[in-house]
Order: C-alpha cells, then structure tokens, then sequence
C-alpha cells in the first residue's frame, strides 16, 4: 500500500474519463461541458488560464464537488458524484494548491492522520515515524518525520502532502500548480520524484499554466478555456506557442524557464537603463545590516545591507524559507527588526508602523494575496482602498463616491475582469485577485515597491501583464524590490539580483553577468561569497 | 448592481425566514404535546403580543434592552470578537446610571440629567467591556473565557454592594431616583398604561443607525470589519489591529451598558439586583438572528421580545418554557440555515443568471 504499483486494469482503459461536465458557481460557469481522458500510467498536463475551470475540474474527480452535469469515470467504473472517501479509497490523490495540513502536528503525524497505527489502544507514534521514514525513502521525497509542519519550508510541506496521499495508496495523483511556490531545485526534484512514480505505475496529473514544465514532463496535455476543453494533445507531437494559443485563444508573448524572452527583446529587461550614481542620499530604499530572529533565536534575517536607487530593479532569489519573506515584512512593518535600519527615500522608517510607512512612499504587494493582500469577503471597490483607507475619507467618513470613482479607474486601467466593483475579491480568478492588489498599490503615487512574489499563480497572459507593469514603474523612476522564487522572473526583470541564502546575501550581481546556473549554485549554497 | 443588491437582501432575509419555519413547526409539535390546538396557542400568543396595546409596549420595552445587548454582540463579532459579557454590562450600566441618578439633585432638569445617566450607564458598561478588551491585546487572554468569568465578578459585586450598602430595606434594590427619569410612551399613547415601554425605544433606534453608520460608512468601521475578516490583512493595510480590538470590545461594552437606562430610567427608576434577567445572554441570540447588522438585530430584538412576551400570554394552555424551548430552536435553526440557505438560494438563480 506505500508505494504505487500498476493497475492490473487493461491498458486500453483510461484511468480517468470525464465527460460532458458542467459545475456552475451562482453566475459563474466554471465548466461547461469539460471533458478529460487520462490513460493509466502517464503524466498528463491539465493547462489553461487562471479561471480556465482546472481546478473546479479536480475537485469534481476528488470528490469536493459534484457535477450538475456530466459523467465521471474511475478505471471503467462509473463513479459520478462520488465522494471525497471514495476518491480516496479508489486510489486518487489530490495535492491542493493551498495545503492541507495541520501546521501543530509532526510530519508524520499529518501523514498518518485518519489511519494512525496503533499499538495496545493507544496512537504507536515511533511506529508512525518509521513508516513515514520508510516511504519517504522508497519515493525518494526527503522529509524529516520528526518536526513540525509549521517549521517546514513550503517546498517541505508540498512533499508531505504528497506523501499523505501515496500513504493512503494512491495510484492516481493529482497535483494542482505544484510549482507554484517551488525553487528551481525544488522544481528539478519533484520532477524527478514524479517521473518516479510514473516508471513505478503511477497515473499522475500536473494542473499547470508553466509551458515549460508541461514540456518537460508531460506525455498528454489537456487544454481547457473558459470552463471547456479545448484541445487534447501529444506532448511529443506540440510546440509551447500552439499550446499557449490554444490557452489563451491568441498569440502572447512566451517566456521559458531558461530565461530566454520570445517577444520580449532582451535589451528591454536590463542593462540599458543607466543606472544613477549610487549615493547615501540618492537612494529610495536603504537597509543597514538588518537582523531579524526568528522561533527558537534563530537568526532568520542576518544582518543584511542594500540601498535601492530610483529608477532601479532589485531582485532577490533564493529558495523559499532563507529569510525574504521575514526581510520583505520587516522592510514592510510587519514584522519587528531586532536590530539595523531601513531608510525610505532618505527618512528613518526603522521604528514606524506600517501605516507610516506607506505614507513615507512604501507600496508592498504581498506575497500571500489570500491572507494578506486582500479581505476576500470585500468588494472589489473596498479592497482597492487598503493601506489608503485614510486617503478616501473625510473627517472619518468614507467618500463613497470617490472609492466607486477609484475603483472604476482601476478596474479599467488594470483590466480586471468581472469589471464590477461591487463583487467580492473572493469571486475572482487568481490572476484577477492580482490584478487588484496590483492596481492599489501601483495605481497611485509611490517611492518604493515591495514586490513578494508578484505573478505567483497567475496565468501567462497575467504574468505578461504583471512583468509590464513592473518595467513601466522602473521606467518612472520607482525603486522596485522584487522577490520571486522564479529565477527566470528575477533575470528578466532585475539590474541587480542578490541571492539569498540562510538570512544573508551570498552575492549581489548585476543581473546582466548573472546566469541560472551561477545564482543555481548560490541558492543551494553550494557557493559563497560574502556580499560586501 | 440593483441585481446584486437583491441578492444581497434576499441572502440576508431568507435564513431567519426559513428558521422560523422550522422553529413553527417545533412549535406545533410540542403545543400538540400537550393536547392544544397549535392554531389557537400561537392566536394567543399573538393576541397577547401585537393584538393589544399592553402587551405591544411590554414587547416594545423587552426589544429595547434586547437591541441594546444584540448591538453590543454584533459589533464584537463584526471585530472578530465574541462578547458574551453582554449581561454583567448590561448590569453595570445600568448600576452607574442608577448612582448618577441618585447622586444628582432631583432639581436637576432632564435634559442635563438624562444624558448624564447615559454617560455613566455607558460607561459602566464600557469599563466591563475593557477588562476583557485589554488581556485579549495585552496578554492575549481570549475573551470569550475573560467575559464569561466576569459576569460572575461583576455581577457578585453589584449583588454585594446592593445587598450591604444601598439597598431599600426587605428589598435588594435601590431607593428611588428622582433625576434623569425617561418617560414612559403612555404619557403621549394612553393606550400603552400600564406597560413597561419608555422613550428608550428611540435611543436604541438612534444607536442601531450610528453603529450602522460606523460600520460602512466610517474608516473606523471598514477598519473594524477588515481586522474581523482578516486580521492578517488588515495588519498589512495599515490597521493596528490590537487597537480596534480594544475599542471594539470596549464599545460593545458601552452599547450593552447603554442598554441598562431601559429599566432604570425608563422602567422602575432603580436599580434592582437581577434586572438583566438574561437579557444579555439572549442579546447573543438576537445577534445571530439579526446577521450582525444593525437593522437585522433591530428585526430579531423585536422577534425574541415577542416570543418572550408571548409565554406570559400562552401560560395557561402550555407551560411557558415553551418559548424557551422555542427560542432555543430558532437560533440552532439559524445557525444550520444560514450556509444551507444561501446554498440553495444560489442554486436557485443559476438556471435564471446562466
């Protein structure tokens, strides 16, 4: 039962055959009439735009949701309308884009969760541990069984939820944007484990909107649009630009992992801005040997010092859980410093609260939309006025008419679809709730930008979007920090890119004289270099 | 936009619709358990209520303090805070409202007197609400625990003080207080002689539209919803979290203090040991049912009120507790109701919107 062994179904039949599948949310169509053929053994691609009805999909095959319309069926067997429990006792995993794991218990008590070993009444944990232990090294995914899930990195946590699911024997997996908050190494690794399960019988399918990776691994692709299959494909027998096409329903501009930018000159991501001379005075952003301590006393920011000029990219790369997201909050005021100090556009920020600090010209896009950067149950209208709630009232009331006024704008400008003020941010895509904390906090006049993994989990014509945005900023003399787990994102967008590694900085480059496989071997630390 | 605004008003109507359907039919079950006709106990109830002009002001007075202490819930809710000391502010409002009303000269006119009994009530209130309010932010004492407790605290004390202190003889309340009484509604409606409701009933309407107003229409009330919603994000929008926090519970406490001029002022002109009879506890009820907005705790204070009122009525063909029972029933009703309706309600539109 621990490790996935090969359906002795005949091979002609398909793992997985949905058809005709409509879901509706209210208004909302998320499937109509969807469809996906998945034969037993393969790695099959489900791509399409954020809102494309991938995930709503999933979760009609796990068992979540039922259909309103549409047949389902699991290894021949008509299961429509199952439920979650028979999901799972028929072999199917569903590693969810947002994890599902409790973060107060070790990994291996989340593993074992629903099927605790048991000795004389009693939950038998070393037998828990050794069997967590076991699998992890039959499927070469590397966990520690002992820690906690709130003390793993987001890349560790993927990994037990993987494990969760083949515990339970699951022979079909599916992965919803599994990259989405990986490092390339992490990225490579997975990869790898997949292929793995593959070659063992395993029946895997990748939710994704990264052509790469769909390159990379795949054998079949699935493209849905607008709630419907588009197009079914041979992944040996198609070109990333015929997918995206189909995806997208036009030509878009395509960037692969390699950093390689089709559409978009090269000379217009870097290098040919001047940058100005650098200055004590002339610079937006300054961080002076910044030490932050994390659980434990443990040194998560360890003394970190870079000036940003105006008019400059700064992008910082590392693997998830070396300190940017702690470095980005404290720069932010979420998050208290223990010592050093942050200078906004030549002012002293180090001891004032956030509020203060946007005022001083601070903008931060977050790197959790969902927990942070929006109140999903606020209108449209209402989450574009976070952070600026001061800005749109009069002697403590609101100005109504001046938030629809602003929202109106910013819909329009930003292209945010449903263009309607008055729905709830909960009832957009992923690449729309996006758009929304990009336009509050580009939308208006701003010194420094804090961007914490800016196209995360949006889709191609999104990040396209996104990645304009950010160079038009530059272009107007804004100082942008960008933080990204996507190397390629960090090269395209960056003058100079600072690996982080373990709280510091093992090296500031330009990004001109930077390549993947140098920053590669920074981020994994198996180079240093103290930065100056 | 106007599409949305009905969807809007019908996911906040149909809930406690459907609950009172349910509770009905619990209802009829029960009066057929005691071989009565369901028919006739609610023709009771109702006559006893809405169909005479007495029993209508007694609904009107018990809808009072129920909106005061409903209000006070919702706004710790609408903070991500559950107050369930509501009772023991109640109390002590109307215990500092009570000493102010007898420490002020009975020369005093209304005007000056009145209002300075709603500060103090206000306050009395609010101090309760702050205990609970500053260990939440200061020590993270979670204040469900902390307000629960100090209604033992508080109201042992004000029991002690009355019982040892300030009571009339053979009695556990107050003397009388000659300032800052509210008048009575059967001074401008003859018909209403005899029953409980006062000029409170506007200041309970006055303090359901300002709270309504500083919930959507002020920073402070985007502020205080941003930080119940998400606490995260409101923190990353600038808001100070533990402030709102503690001015919202403190609030709340004012609000269910406020609510204690209803039967000091306005009723009995003194202060009785158990005045709040619960009230404060049902004003949790009244909270759910009412949907955390101020018009719906309005709708749902006048609701419970009625069910109350109406089991003095129905006591001679069923046991009173009846209503107890049927209270009960609606707010378990309410709970299950509200994502099971909404759910059906969105199936509903899809064929139509689709």
């Amino acid at each position: 039962m621990t490790s996935p062994t090969a359906t002795s179904a005949a091979s002609a039949q398909p793992a997985i055959r949905m058809q005709g599948i409509d879901k509706s949310f209210g208004p909302v169509r998320a499937n109509r009439g969807a469809s996906l053929e998945v034969m037993p053994g393969e790695i099959h691609a489900l791509v399409g735009e954020n809102g494309a009805g991938k995930s709503t999909l999933m979760r009609i095959l796990g068992g979540l949701m039922k259909p309103d319309a549409g047949k389902l069926e699991v290894e021949g067997r008509d299961v429509t309308g199952w439920s979650t429990n028979d999901a799972i006792a028929a072999g199917i995993g569903v590693v969810h884009q947002h994890f599902m794991l409790v973060p107060t218990l070790t990994v291996a008590e989340n593993i074992v969760l629903g099927q605790e070993p048991v000795k004389s009444g009693m939950f038998d944990y070393a037998h828990a541990v050794a069997e967590v232990e076991k699998l992890s090294k039959e499927t070469g995914l590397t966990v520690s069984a002992d820690r906690k899930v709130s003390e793993l990195s987001v890349g560790e946590a993927q990994r037990v939820e993987i494990l969760k699911t083949l515990f339970r024997g699951a022979r079909i997996l599916v992965l919803d944007e599994p990259t989405a908050v990986l490092s390339p190494p992490e990225v490579k690794e997975l990869w790898t484990v997949l292929r793995r399960l593959r070659e063992s019988g395993g029946t895997i399918v990748l939710i994704t909107h990264r052509l790469d990776e769909v390159m990379d691994l795949s054998d079949t692709i699935t493209i849905m649009r607008a709630g419907e299959t588009i197009d079914r494909l041979q992944t040996a027998s198609t070109s990333p630009a015929e997918i995206a096409r189909a995806m997208v329903g036009r030509e878009v501009a395509l960037m692969s992992r390699q950093g390689e930018a089709f559409g978009v000159s090269s000379e217009s991501s870097h290098a040919d801005v001047p940058l100005p001379v650098s200055s004590a005075y002339s610079a937006a952003l300054e961080v002076n040997d910044l030490v932050l301590t994390g659980s434990r006393h443990t040194r998560v920011v360890d003394g970190v010092t870079f000036a940003i000029q105006p008019g400059e990219i700064f992008g910082i790369a590392g693997v998830e859980g070396n300190g940017q997201t702690e470095l980005i909050e404290a720069i932010a005021g979420l998050r208290k410093a223990e010592s050093g100090s942050i200078r906004v556009a030549g002012h002293d920020v180090s001891s004032s609260d956030v509020s203060e600090r946007r005022t001083a010209g601070l903008s931060h896009i977050p790197e959790d939309r969902h927990r942070r950067g929006l109140i999903l149950d606020y209108s449209i209208a209402d989450n574009l006025l976070l952070g600026r709630q001061d800005e749109f009232t009069h002697r403590g009331v609101l100005e109504t008419e001046r938030i629809a006024e602003n929202a109106k704008t910013q819909i329009e400008s930003f292209d945010i679809r449903p263009p309607s003020a008055t729905l709830p941010a909960r009832s957009l895509s992923g690449g729309n709730q996006q758009k929304v904390v990009i336009a509050r906090e580009m939308g208006h006049d701003f010194t420094v930008l804090l961007a914490s993994q800016p196209t995360r989990g949006v889709d191609v014509g999104a990040i396209e979007f996104i990645h304009e945005r950010l160079r038009a900023a530059r272009a107007a003399n804004k100082a942008i920090l960008l933080v990204s787990a996507e190397l390629n994102e960090v090269l395209a967008l960056a003058d100079r890119v600072a690996v982080m590694y373990r709280g510091r900085f093992a090296i500031v480059m330009p990004a001109a004289e930077a390549s993947e496989e140098t920053l590669g071997e920074y981020m994994i630390g198996t180079r240093k270099e103290s930065a100056a | 936009m106007t599409a949305r605004l009905r969807e809007q008003i019908e996911e906040a109507l149909f809930p406690p619709v459907v609950a009172l359907l349910v509770a009905l039919i619990c209802g009829d079950l029960l009066i057929m358990s005691y071989g009565q006709s369901p028919a006739n106990v609610y023709r009771l109830l109702l006559e006893g209520t809405w169909g005479n002009a007495y029993g209508f002001g007694q609904v009107l007075y018990k809808a009072t303090t129920l909106t005061f202490t409903g209000l006070a819930v919702s706004l710790g809710i609408r903070a991500g805070l559950f107050n369930v000391g509501a009772e023991s502010q109640l109390a002590a409002g109307g215990f500092l409202a009570a000493l102010t009303g007898l420490a002020l000269s009975p020369a005093i006119p209304g005007v000056i007197a009145v209002p300075l009994c709603m500060i103090a009530a206000a306050l009395g209130g609010g101090i309760v609400g702050a205990v609970p309010a500053f260990l939440r932010v200061r020590f993270g004492a979670h204040e469900v625990i902390v307000t629960i407790m100090l209604n033992f605290v508080v109201l042992a004390l004000l029991n002690w003080i009355i019982a040892n202190h300030l009571h009339v003889p053979e009695t556990l309340h107050t003397p009388e207080i000659h300032a800052g009484a509210i008048p009575r509604l059967d001074r401008f409606i003859p018909a209403f002689h005899g029953s409980a409701a006062n000029l409170t009933i506007l200041i309970a309407l006055l303090t359901a539209a300002a709270i309504w107003f500083l919930l959507f229409r002020t920073r402070r009330g985007y502020e205080l919803r941003a930080v119940g919603l998400q606490p995260d994000a409101a923190e990353y929008g600038g808001v100070g979290v533990g402030g709102v926090w503690f001015r919202a519970l403190t609030l709340s406490g004012a609000v269910a203090g406020l609510g204690g001029i209803n039967y000091v002022l306005g009723y009995k002109h003194y202060y009785e040991d158990g005045f709040a009879g619960g009230s404060g506890f049902l004003g949790i009820a009244v909270a759910l049912v009412g949907r955390n907005h101020p018009l719906g705790v309005v709708l749902a204070a006048l609701f419970f009120a009625t069910l109350s009122q109406g089991g003095l009525a129905i006591h001679a063909f069923v046991p009173k507790q009846m209503v107890e029972v049927l209270q009960g029933v609606v707010i378990i009703a309410v709970a299950m109701s509200v994502p099971e309706v909404r759910r059906a309600l969105r199936q509903a539109r899809r064929p139509a919107s689709a």
